[in-house]
């Protein structure tokens, strides 16, 4: 078991491994392919960028760049093609027609070029990758370009130096020359006097070194200007071998220029010729003349020997022979040389012929000579004008390509425009007629609830409302009745003060005054007429001094007894002191009934004073104060002046517990009444 | 109180009786004395005097409760008619 589980577990474990290094793997493979999906890959997943670049390098921007742009130009990359397609490949080699494309491309969109990091050399070897032709290309075009622009400025630049330094030292050396001439002329014609002729000379042979040195220079610098022009056109001839279309009008320029600078050169340096033929010329004449002189001195030294140069500063020196013989020789000259002049007149037009055969031979050539340079300018001249003339049309035909690109892309534009617009109005139309249908629904909805809560709050608030002044009038009558409760409390408490005050006497004392409890009871009884009339109706005795408890008159009943009895003979009519005496010995003689119970009715042998005493003492033990003061005051005579004060007080007693009673009887009523029911 | 009337009318009385039995005994001693020769009967008499007139107070006060004085005394005839 445990060999096989160990053994599964391994071949999971395996299996897991694998999936997971497949994934990653293809993972990488797929985003070295596809940058868009590396791209989104290192958005996504963190750390997935330290992976891929560790895997695949870095991704560099331009790459990226150029992604983007194709993306958002694929339409126009798209119109590309389809102009390719139209124009066909054969006008212009594939890559100038994707050059082309792309200055469209430019043209069009205007976007801003940003140069590729790939360096120029590989960009010159075509590093054009089959998928994005166009703009890898042209992004490495406009980077070689600059460098070419940069090169062949550089170039004219050190070439215009240089053969405006040529033509400097042309018009130098001419202005040498001329000036050698001049001077020589002046020296051979001019008759000076000879230390000035000698200074002549010497500034002829200034004038000559002149010459020599600035034709030296106009040499040397004439070199330097044809080397840089041929540099200039080396360069020339490389960027032409480019095919680069941007580097033309450059080159165009380049070119001109350097036709430009060639024939300034070619024409500095015919007049350069032109002017040592001249001084050639001019030389010649001059030795001839030297010669002739030399001639001439040397006649005349053979002549005259001891007569050096200068000799026309020796006229005073000159003797008559000497002079003589000067004169001889000089008419012999004369006579030779009008000889020679004869023979020369002879000659001359043979001479003239020769000369002009040889003139006309050195004619042809510098003929031939300038023919041929200027042969050579000329076409030079029309190959920069064709040049021109099909940059020029090139440029129409890019403008006229231009211009019908975008009229298909304004056209195109105006029919997505009209599509999107009639979508546009459709689906707005669609949006509205369904926003509108939510819209009443939910405002339909909304109403009937803000209704519902409306009518629901109205509701909530009358039954708030209802309860609030049921719950109003409920505490008002609570309030109503429980200060009823409470006046009756009071009344009540006041009435058991009185009653209290009533049974708090001592014996033999009456209580307190009652004044101050009857006044709470009046107090506590304002509204109340009942309760008022009857605190009023207490007696004012037992306001100003109070009652006796029945326990008191019990026993001055009982005290008054045995008086009542001794004079229960004296009355009225019976009241001498014999009667008394015989009151006093039926009082010793006489026993009745220590209590006896009243009837209900009294007859009128229950009228007897001892009767009466035994019901009165009787009802007093029980209690009933009243019946005992009935029947106290049934007593007459002298019985009945004895217990004239006890049945006052007794009356009193009574009424004030009457009083009393119903009051308390009224405030428990009240106190009742005034209780709530469960 | 009305019941301790009684007994303070008997006091008076007695205290009466006595003062005036004294009195009289007195007056009848010294009448008897003096003008009696020593006779028991003017003492008696005078005791006796003093006795009565003591008992007869003492009547009097007992019953004047219920005399009816003159200007207590009102015509029944109009108090019937006004009734």
């Amino acid at each position: 078991y445990t060999a096989g589980g160990s053994s599964g577990a391994a071949k999971v474990v395996a299996a897991g491994l694998l999936t997971v290094g497949g994934g990653v793997g293809g993972t990488i493979l797929y985003a070295k392919w596809d940058h868009k999906f590396r791209a989104a890959v290192e958005n996504n997943v963190p750390y997935s960028d330290w992976l891929l670049g560790l895997a695949l390098g870095p991704a560099y921007q331009g790459d990226i760049m150029k992604q983007v742009r194709m993306d958002s130009q694929h339409v126009w990359v798209i119109i590309a093609d389809c102009f390719e397609k139209i124009t066909g490949s054969e006008f212009l080699p594939h890559s100038e027609a994707s050059a082309e494309a792309s200055h469209i491309i430019s043209a069009i969109s205007e976007i801003s070029t940003v140069p590729a990091p790939c360096d120029t050399e590989s960009a010159v070897k075509g590093h054009c990758s089959p998928w994005s032709p166009s703009l890898s290309c042209f992004l490495s075009v406009s980077d070689c370009s600059a460098a070419v622009s940069a090169s062949l400025e550089e170039c004219l630049a050190s070439s215009a130096k240089a053969t405006l330094q040529a033509i400097g030292a042309q018009e130098a050396a001419v202005q040498a020359i001329t000036q050698h001439i001049h001077k020589l002329k002046e020296a051979m014609e001019a008759e000076v006097p000879p230390p000035e002729k000698s200074s002549q000379w010497k500034d002829l042979e200034a004038a000559l070194a002149d010459r020599t040195s600035a034709v030296n220079d106009a040499e040397t610098a004439l070199l330097k200007a044809k080397e840089a022009l041929d540099s200039l056109k080396s360069e020339i001839d490389k960027s032409k071998g480019l095919k680069v279309s941007a580097v033309r009008p450059l080159v165009l320029a380049a070119e001109e220029n350097l036709h430009n600078m060639v024939v300034d050169l070619d024409r500095v340096v015919t007049k350069l010729q032109s002017a040592e033929s001249e001084s050639k010329i001019v030389s010649q004449y001059s030795d001839l003349v030297n010669e002739a002189k030399l001639q001439f001195q040397r006649e005349v030294s053979s002549l005259t020997p001891e007569i050096q140069a200068n000799w026309k500063g020796l006229t005073g020196k000159l003797s008559a022979d000497d002079l003589n013989a000067l004169i001889a020789h000089a008419h012999r000259r004369i006579d030779q040389l009008n000889r020679e002049l004869a023979e020369q007149r002879v000659r001359e037009q043979i001479h003239i012929d020769a000369s002009l055969e040889q003139q006309k031979l050195e004619d042809q050539k510098a003929l031939e000579k300038a023919v041929l340079t200027a042969v050579q300018h000329i076409k030079e001249d029309t190959r920069l004008e064709q040049e021109r003339k099909l940059s020029e049309l090139r440029e129409v035909m890019e403008a006229e390509m231009r211009t019908q690109l975008r009229r298909q892309a304004a056209a195109h534009t105006d029919h997505v425009q009209d599509v999107l617009k009639v979508q546009e109005q459709e689906l707005r139309a669609d949006a509205e007629q369904v926003l509108g249908s939510k819209l009443l629904e939910q405002e339909t909805s909304y109403r009937q609830l803000s209704q519902e809560q409306l009518d629901n709050f109205t509701l909530d608030m009358n039954t708030a409302y209802a309860r609030l002044k049921g719950m109003e009038e409920a505490i008002d009558s609570h309030v109503v009745a429980e200060e009823e409760a409470r006046k009756a409390h009071q009344l009540w408490l006041s009435v058991e003060a009185l009653n209290y005050s009533l049974k708090m006497a001592d014996a033999d004392s009456p209580t307190m005054p009652l004044e101050s409890a009857a006044q709470a009871v009046r107090d506590s009884c304002h509204d109340n007429d009942f309760a008022l009339a009857l605190a009023t109706a207490l007696p004012e005795e037992s306001l100003q001094r109070g009652v006796y408890s029945e326990a008191s008159l019990r026993a001055r009943f009982n005290a008054l007894r045995a008086l009542v009895r001794r004079v229960a003979l004296v009355d009225e009519t019976h009241n001498s002191l014999y009667q008394y005496f015989l009151s006093y010995l039926q009082a010793a003689l006489l026993f009745e009934a220590k209590q006896e119970a009243p009837p209900g009715q009294l007859c009128s042998e229950d009228l007897d004073p001892f009767r009466l005493l035994s019901y009165a003492s009787f009802c007093l033990e029980h209690g009933d104060l009243e019946l005992a003061a009935k029947l106290v005051n049934q007593l007459r005579g002298e019985a009945r002046r004895v217990v004239e004060d006890w049945l006052t007080e007794a009356r009193l007693t009574l009424e004030t517990r009457q009083v009393v009673s119903l009051l308390s009887a009224y405030a428990n009523a009240v106190g009742l009444g005034t209780t709530q029911a469960p | 109180m009305s019941e301790k009337e009684l007994g303070k009318k008997w006091d008076r009385c007695l205290a009466d009786g006595a003062i005036k039995f004294g009195t009289g005994l007195g007056l009848g001693i010294v009448f008897s004395v003096l003008f009696f020769k020593r006779h028991t009967w003017p003492i008696s008499l005078c005791s006796g005097a003093g006795l009565g007139m003591a008992f007869s107070n003492c009547q009097n006060d007992l019953r004047s409760s219920y005399l009816l004085h003159r200007s207590q005394k009102v015509g029944l005839c109009n108090k019937t008619h006004s009734n």
